[in-house]
């Protein structure tokens, strides 16, 4: 059996790269364990959130499937920040988990060139560092020109709760035992993870009357920017509220040696923004009380999500815990929650392209490299197969700068900078997320995404009819006068701005903070879309900032065009600190700018290099 | 899209003139802004022009500026080469102005590096570049830390721990909205609290240029019993006849100050008017003003005379100073010795002429050797980051007042300036960014689900 690409993996990585490759017209194959566990969400049923919602929609303006799926399969919508300013709103759904999966798993079974298989891999089969294939756990030898790997935290994971210890993988699947040895005699570096969930519990048994209600937000709003699908805003469903309280730290703190994370059987690093519960009140001992998030995880069967309550407790623990919160007192736990340590890749080990620095044709994507997220590992997962895809075709892979995309961002810091926990977007990670709106991800990234090859005509024509309107827009308020009468000037007090003084453009008028687009083109009775009138509206008034932004950007770009040979040996570049030296080395970033964020490197070691370069590769 | 940068590139303190040389694009143009002459945009390459440098509406010195245009520069950029009046004050003032008007302090040996790397000295080995830009950045990076005294550079760490916890804050309420446990930060919150940083950042300002002994210069106040030939010495020192001097005693009634430069470092000379047992009300006052002169200055020099017996007033001033830092000096040691010296054997000593100028020269020395001002490059290094940091506080200052100007927007649009207020002020302790910020969000919110 031959095949362009093997996907490994069927979580929201695999997903999107076995997508594109096939999309991209690739004999693909996706190998899982358990084919109806793919497109699974084995923590929260939630998409989006702040960061991550601009991630879907650029997955979506490139060409993935991640914001579609979830937009058909959504049960609950909020829009986040959308009273801050607009680098920072962001979209975030609850999703029917079950429904979410089959959709995907459709998807993909409807998808040209896409087989999908059951099988765990045991090795890779490699010539001359070159992936020609891989061998399953029945020693099949199945070949293909790519590997694809996304296994999640599937790679020799070991599941704890209390003081048991087991090897496994989420929900009771099957652990990878082999491929992650495989990895390390190949010469990679191999990190160990760690990450935890909470229990579930039983949506019936709760007391609806002592939780607070969290409802969703009543203005339709979608992750996709095309195929937009219309759902009724007030069929959603809602999530609830409750506290930890003293009772529940004091039995934590009673029974800390009790659970895995403090009987010392865990080496893996945990992500510091999702600790367990465990760790809340033993590290933040003044606070009398942490929220809790109760959230619909399956719609059929009613299974409540304990978010915020993730233990590595023994279950009857978990049960007394569980029972000490208001509304719970009577739950009952469908599901206990545990920790899972993981292998993962040390992600310096690979390129920008997230194609192995050793062995070439193999690609990783998702929490084998060191993130956190189904948004960050659907991300990777496109990026890897639409790279793979152009690798086949022999062009130069997509690589996302830091000023396009907040995929370009993780996958620059991941590279980079390396990991010491599992890596999450954040907002504050992105340095020009001014640039980076959820408003703008289709303009930004919908050109990328039909050069790759994965934006088709209906796509491509809704973005260009969106385009042209908004430049109808910019033309007419560019050149329409807003006289200084009477009638307008009332207008403008009864908006709480100030009288004119003489007669000026609507461009100029709306750069008044008080003046609202939307508004004064009712008032002049003209009709635009919406999402025209945002995109003007957010580019007149934020100018300034924007361009301060653009200059930032630009100082960027100018280091990311020095480029730095690929055969440079670090040890003959005088003065260079050995710290710096070492991390190049590793590194091997391909131009300056890329150079000076590699964690370790201090400017003067960049002038070193400046210098260096200058001597040795006068020409270049 | 290089920066245009500035440095001053004479020794300063010493000689009669000091070159500040700017190198960039933008340097005719920054230039031009603080000149008072010709108007520089439309002159031609490699001229000389006679002007003043101005701040605002005042004249700071009067200066030669050289224009010299790309490519056939040093460092094949446009460069500015300013020759101003020497002093170590007036020269970093200018420094201080180019730095705030759009330049940048170039790095140690970045003028050399620019030359290089735009391929104007390509005989240079690049060896023997890098070398040297190691070496200088070897030593500014001790003297800079040197340089900010710690009192300061505390403070400087407490205001940017404040802004980190204020951005992390703001982050929290961005990346958590649902969060409870953050304080929502509102406009009037950072207001509030850039406010209160304003006032700091001012202090700051102000005790960090107080703090400058080398701006203050050494005060040396000269003390003795009328007559001794304490105006004299003053004189001899300054070469000039500024004091007035007659042999009736009680004429120098006011403090005369005087300076000279002494290995680059202002030393001030402080004649007192002569300290005696008086009736005279103005000369009481001069009495006064002089044991004011002597509590403020950094050495005391009791002069004696050579030629008269020690007197009750002698002893009676050197009770008033022995516990402050003093120099004796025997003025007259050309006359016949009538003084009895035995009383100073724990003191250091200095014969002197004032006729003959004997002494003036070892008096200097020792001076030099009690302030430790031999380690002149050291101490110009010192002050130059002093000025330099002087001046990013002093950027700082202003992003922080456009802050206040501008609450009316988002706060995390205000928050894109309230990092980079915390951003320069890390430039001054030369300390970095990201790392901290995640690590203070998560130690400080229990966030997560």
């Amino acid at each position: 059996m031959n095949y362009d690409v093997i996907v490994v993996g069927g979580g929201h990585a695999g997903c999107e790269a076995a997508h594109a490759c096939a999309t991209l017209g690739n004999k693909t194959l996706l190998i899982t364990g358990n084919i109806n566990n793919i497109g699974d969400m084995p923590c929260n049923p939630s998409i989006g959130g702040s960061a991550k919602g601009i991630v879907v929609r650029e997955i979506d303006a490139l060409g993935g499937v991640m914001g579609e799926v979830a937009d058909k399969t959504h049960i609950q919508i909020k829009f986040l920040n959308s009273k801050k300013g607009p680098g920072v709103r962001s979209l975030r759904c609850q999703s029917n988990k079950k429904l979410y999966s089959e959709t995907m798993i459709n998807l993909l079974k409807s998808t040209k060139n896409l087989t999908l298989k059951e099988f765990l891999v045991k090795s890779l089969i490699i010539e001359d560092n070159k992936v020609l294939g891989i061998v399953t756990e029945d020693n099949e030898n199945i070949y293909s020109k790519k590997v694809i790997l996304t296994t999640g935290t599937y790679l020799n994971s070991d599941i704890m709760r209390g003081h048991s210890k087991y090897k496994g993988g989420p929900h009771g699947e099957k652990t990878s035992l082999y491929l992650s040895k495989n990895l390390k005699e190949l010469g990679l570096k191999i990190i160990r993870l760690k990450t935890g969930t909470p229990p579930r519990i039983d949506g019936n048994t709760i007391n609806y009357s002592l939780v607070k209600e969290e409802k969703g937000d009543n203005k339709l709003i979608t992750f996709s920017n095309f195929n937009k699908p219309s759902y009724k805003v007030k069929n959603q469903i809602s999530c609830y509220l409750t506290y930890t309280n003293e009772n529940t730290h004091k039995i934590i703190l009673d029974n800390l040696d009790k659970c895995a994370l403090y009987s010392g059987m865990i080496e893996g690093i945990g992500p510091r923004y999702c600790p367990s519960i465990e760790d809340k009140i033993v590290k933040f001992r003044d606070k009398d009380r942490h929220q809790i998030f109760l959230e619909p995880n399956e719609l059929e069967t009613n299974e409540i999500y304990v978010g915020g309550f993730s233990t590595t407790m023994p279950d009857e623990i978990q049960e007394e815990l569980i029972h000490t919160m208001k509304g719970l007192e009577n739950a009952k736990i469908t599901k206990y929650g545990y920790a899972i340590e993981y292998d993962a890749i040390d992600p310096t080990e690979l390129n920008m392209s997230l194609e192995s620095k050793k062995i070439s044709g193999l690609y990783t994507a998702g929490q084998i490299n060191g993130t956190s997220g189904y948004e960050e590992a659907a991300a990777q997962g496109l990026i890897a197969g639409i790279n793979a895809s152009l690798s086949l075709k022999e062009k130069k892979p997509l690589i996302l700068k830091r000023n396009e995309a907040y995929i370009g961002v993780l996958i620059d810091d991941l590279i980079n900078k390396g990991i010491t926990e599992p890596y999450r977007l954040l907002t504050s990670r992105a340095e020009f997320r001014l640039l980076l709106r959820h408003d703008n991800a289709d303009i930004r990234l919908t050109e990328i995404g039909r050069k790759v090859g994965l934006i088709d005509n209906k796509k491509y024509d809704i973005f260009n009819k969106k385009q042209e309107e908004i430049n109808k827009l910019m033309k007419f308020i560019k050149e329409t006068n807003f006289k200084c009468s009477k009638e307008n000037n009332e207008f403008l007090l009864k908006n709480k701005s100030v009288k004119l003084e003489n007669s000026i453009k609507v461009s100029e008028l709306i750069k008044r903070p008080e003046i609202n687009l939307n508004r004064v083109l009712k008032y002049l009775n003209v009709k635009f879309n919406k999402e025209s009138i945002e995109q003007v509206e957010i580019n007149i008034k934020y100018k300034g900032y924007i361009d301060k932004t653009n200059k930032e950007v630009e100082k960027m770009l100018n280091l990311e065009d020095k480029k730095i040979p690929s055969d440079i040996d670090y040890e003959k570049v005088r003065n260079i600190a050995t710290e710096a030296k070492q991390k190049l080395s590793l590194v091997r970033p391909l131009t300056i700018g890329q150079a000076s964020r590699v964690s370790g490197v201090n400017p003067a070691d960049i002038s070193m290099l400046l210098i260096y370069l200058k001597k040795e590769y006068p020409n270049e | 899209m290089e920066d245009t940068i500035a440095a001053i590139s004479t020794i300063v303190g010493e000689s009669a003139l000091n070159v500040i040389k700017v190198s960039g694009k933008d340097s005719i143009e920054i230039v031009n802004k603080i000149f008072s002459g010709k108007d520089l945009s439309n002159v031609k390459s490699h001229t000389i022009h006679y002007g003043f440098i101005m701040d605002g509406n005042e004249k700071i010195d009067e200066v030669l500026v050289s224009i010299f245009k790309t490519p056939k520069t040093y460092t094949r950029e446009d460069v500015v080469e300013i020759n101003c009046h020497g002093g170590i004050s007036i020269t970093n003032k200018i420094l201080e102005i180019l730095l705030l008007n759009g330049c940048r302090m170039a790095e140690p040996g970045e003028f050399i590096k620019r030359a290089y790397l735009n391929g104007r000295i390509n005989l240079v080995e690049a060896e023997a570049v890098s070398d040297l830009i190691s070496a200088k950045t070897e030593t500014a990076r001790r003297i800079g830390i040197k340089g900010l005294t710690g009192e300061s550079s505390k403070l400087i760490k407490d205001l940017r721990e404040d802004l980190l916890s204020l951005i992390a804050n703001i982050e929290v309420n961005i990346d958590y909205p649902e969060y409870e446990d953050a304080v929502v930060v509102t406009k009037d919150l950072i207001k509030e609290k850039i406010s209160g940083m304003i006032y700091k950042l001012k202090e700051i300002i102000s005790k960090s240029e107080n703090q400058l002994l080398i701006k203050n210069g050494i005060k040396v106040s000269i003390v003795g019993k009328p007559n001794v030939g304490k105006s004299s010495l003053l004189n001899k020192f300054l070469n000039e006849e500024k004091a007035i001097v007659t042999d009736i005693e009680g004429t120098t009634r006011d403090i005369v100050e005087g300076s000279i430069i002494l290995n680059g470092v202002e030393i001030k000379l402080i004649d007192t008017a002569g300290i005696r047992e008086t009736d005279n009300i103005v000369e009481k006052i001069g009495v006064e003003k002089s044991y004011k002169a002597i509590d403020e200055s950094d050495l005391t020099l009791f002069v004696l005379d050579n030629s008269r017996k020690l007197s009750k007033e002698d002893e009676e001033i050197f009770n008033n100073i022995k516990n402050k830092k003093v120099l004796i000096i025997v003025n007259k040691s050309d006359e016949k010795q009538e003084l009895d010296l035995s009383k100073f054997k724990k003191f250091e000593i200095i014969n002197t002429s004032t006729k003959t100028k004997d002494g003036i020269d070892s008096l200097k020395n020792k001076i030099i050797e009690m302030f430790n001002l031999g380690n002149l490059e050291l101490n110009d290094y010192t002050y130059l980051s002093n000025s330099r940091q002087i001046s990013i506080l002093k950027e700082s200052l202003n992003i922080a007042n456009n802050i206040l100007k501008k609450s009316e927007e988002e706060v995390d649009l205000l928050e894109i300036d309230i990092k980079i207020l915390w951003e320069k002020l890390g430039e001054i302790l030369g300390e970095t960014y990201k790392d901290d910020l995640l690590d203070e969000i998560f130690s400080k919110f229990c966030l997560g689900k």
